[in-house]
């Protein structure tokens, strides 16, 4: 079998020092395969959302191995793992922190911005994230024009826009009702299926991680149980 | 990269128009306040300048009795100078154009049933053409006018406005006086001074006229004397000093008792206190620009706190640290950039309106507007490189948590 896009081998995460430390993770293992479609679930303080940040190179393990694409992730620095966020992961999250008062095309262009894309390139690869998500008729309006579902769709352009390897998603459809969270969950599979993208997703619904090829369960700072769902 | 950048910072700064208008104002203020005292200032001294070589550039007065400033002859107790005096000055010193004596007195000019208060002076051609004054109508005296001491005159504009009222006053006669005489010439109009008052309140007589019909005696109060551009002026007073001293019979160790006042002198001295005194209010204005730099530190500071999560998010799609603190420094600076622009046309709109009505002239200064303009570009970046520098540095997990 193919080394797998993502390793994560001994990983252990503690906060804190001296008696007051808290071992958010005890030596996790876990491999994504690409075009996987991962769920992470666990009640809250179980590991899953200290591993979902290592996984997004947003925060760096105590101890152990993050292989992703074959680099040793926890050696980079600070700026190395920024360069590695911008070209191959793309994040949603529960609150989708778009930015206020500027447009949703505006939005999805952030992050060509950070890679230097000319302005006529960003503005075709933003309509085209759009429209993926189906909101290029709301390309002009703010956020707070939109509503909750159209907000987190804009979010998933967002991250998308980049052609990302990985998307990460930190509880998705938290903030949203049962309805829009299945037309959030349908995208996020459609994107996985279609685009060949991997998708990390953390929820607490059982409804939600349904929609996964694999769940993964989290207790006390280690990985219990891995299922792979037909 | 730096295109972007700026591209972000006019983005955000349009985003919160009121709040980016209120972080500038202070600066707007600075750049405001110190181009509009630079300008004014300049204006004023080139106004006081004006008025002094309005009394006549390239003029040297010499009066009797030492005196220290213009007017203030001391001398009732010193000789007066004598006709000769002129003559001798006229021929022994190399370039001197006009010398011209005066001896003046007050008097009222009257005609029909008009009279008007003024000051006579008693002189000759030499004190045209020192003063450089142009005449509007008429001539000036004739040798043998001056000669003979004729009774003829020579008056300002207005002298011709309130006496004549719309008559030609050249050929017509008036009295100034007991006694009565013609009007040859009028004067151009030379307008307000801020030291001689109106000077188109004159009476110009020949020299021989009003010692003989006026003062009664052969007194010279004031020797001017015009001096020639290409020439030396401060040559031309010390030999004007020591021909003075000869002729006065001064001994070596006896003090000047008469005083040689130079108008480029009197014109540098006034100009560079009136010069000074700009550069001080410009300094106070200054200030103020310094507070309106930490002004825009403070309200950074707020914006990189209530954007905590715009940086978390900016940090996660994968914006580096020095990426975020060059976003915030072109912020800060685009936005003191802004404010100096507006402070610039701001102050240029208020002088060109004040400046009129001060009666001062609008003198544009590139260099302070260019200076004032660099100095609000390097206050955004002094003052935003700490916000900057925190928002670089923070954690993108927890910029992305916080509320």
């Amino acid at each position: 079998m193919a080394e797998p896009l993502i390793r994560l081998s001994g990983i252990t995460k503690t906060f804190g020092e001296g008696p007051a430390a808290f071992r958010a993770l005890r030596g996790v293992d876990l491999d994504v395969a690409e075009g996987d479609f991962v769920a992470i679930m666990g009640a809250s303080g179980s590991g899953k959302s200290t591993t979902m940040n290592i996984l997004g190179c947003l925060d760096t393990p105590t101890s152990g191995r993050f292989v992703f694409k074959g680099v040793e992730v926890q050696a980079l620095d600070r700026d190395q793992r920024a360069l590695l966020r911008r070209r191959y992961l793309g994040f949603v999250f529960q609150g989708f922190n778009l930015l206020a008062r500027t447009s949703a095309l505006e939005n999805v262009e952030l992050p060509l911005l950070y890679r230097g894309e000319s302005g006529a390139r960003r503005r075709a690869l933003a309509m085209a994230a759009l429209d993926k998500v189906g909101l290029v008729a709301w390309a002009h309006h703010a956020p707070n024009e939109l509503s909750g579902g159209q907000q987190q769709r804009v979010a998933i352009a967002r991250a998308i826009v980049t052609s990302p390897a990985v998307l990460l998603a930190d509880e998705p459809t938290g903030n949203l009702d049962s309805e829009r969270s299945l037309e959030i969950m349908a995208l996020l599979t459609e994107l996985n299926r279609e685009a060949g993208i991997t998708v990390l997703m953390v929820t607490h619904e059982p409804d939600m991680a349904a929609h996964a090829r694999t769940v993964v369960r989290f207790r006390d700072g280690l990985v219990e149980r891995i299922e792979v769902q037909g | 990269m730096l295109g972007t950048t700026i591209l972000l910072a006019f983005r955000e700064i349009r985003r919160h128009l009121m709040r980016s208008f209120l972080t500038v104002l202070g600066v707007v203020i600075g750049v405001f306040s110190v181009i509009t005292m630079v300008t004014l200032g300049n204006g004023a001294t080139a106004s006081v300048r004006q008025s002094i070589s309005a009394l006549g550039s390239d003029m040297l007065q010499v009066r009797p009795g030492q005196s220290t400033g213009p007017g203030g002859g001391s001398g009732t107790a010193v000789a007066p100078f004598k006709l000769e005096d002129i003559a001798a000055i006229r021929s022994q010193i190399a370039g001197v154009v006009a010398v011209a004596g005066q001896a003046q007195v007050a008097a009222t000019a009257v005609r029909n049933a008009q009279n008007w208060s003024t000051s006579v002076t008693g002189s000759s051609n030499d004190f045209f053409v020192a003063q450089k004054l142009a005449f509007s109508a008429g001539r000036p005296f004739t040798p043998a006018e001056e000669q003979s001491g004729r009774s003829v005159c020579v008056i300002g504009s207005t002298i011709a406005r309130n006496l004549f009222q719309g008559v030609d006053p050249v050929g017509q006669a008036m009295r100034v006086r007991t006694i009565s005489c013609e009007v040859v010439g009028v004067l151009a109009e030379r307008g307000q001074s801020g030291f001689a008052g109106d000077q188109d309140d004159t009476v110009v007589m020949p020299i021989k006229a009003v010692q003989r019909r006026m003062t009664g005696n052969h007194d010279v109060r004031a020797i001017i004397v015009g001096v020639d551009p290409a020439f030396d002026s401060s040559a031309i007073k010390a030999s004007l000093v020591a021909l003075m001293r000869e002729r006065r019979r001064l001994t070596s160790t006896e003090a000047d008792d008469f005083s040689v006042l130079d108008s480029r002198q009197i014109s540098d001295t006034i100009a560079s206190t009136v010069g000074l005194l700009t550069v001080l209010v410009g300094a106070v204005a200054g200030i103020s620009l310094l507070v309106g730099g930490i002004g825009i530190m403070n309200i950074m500071l707020v914006s990189v706190t209530e954007r905590t999560r715009e940086i978390g998010v900016r940090l996660a799609i994968g914006a580096l640290g020095h990426e975020v603190l060059l976003q915030f420094l072109v912020e800060a600076v685009v936005l003191s950039c802004l404010g100096g622009l507006i402070g610039i046309v701001l102050a240029l709109v208020t002088c060109l309106i004040v400046a009129p009505l001060m009666g001062l002239p609008f003198l544009f200064d590139p260099s302070i507007n260019v200076l004032s303009f660099a100095f609000s570009a390097l206050i955004g970046v002094v003052f935003g490189y700490f916000p900057a520098r925190r928002a670089a540095a923070l954690n993108p997990i927890e910029a992305l948590r916080y509320d």
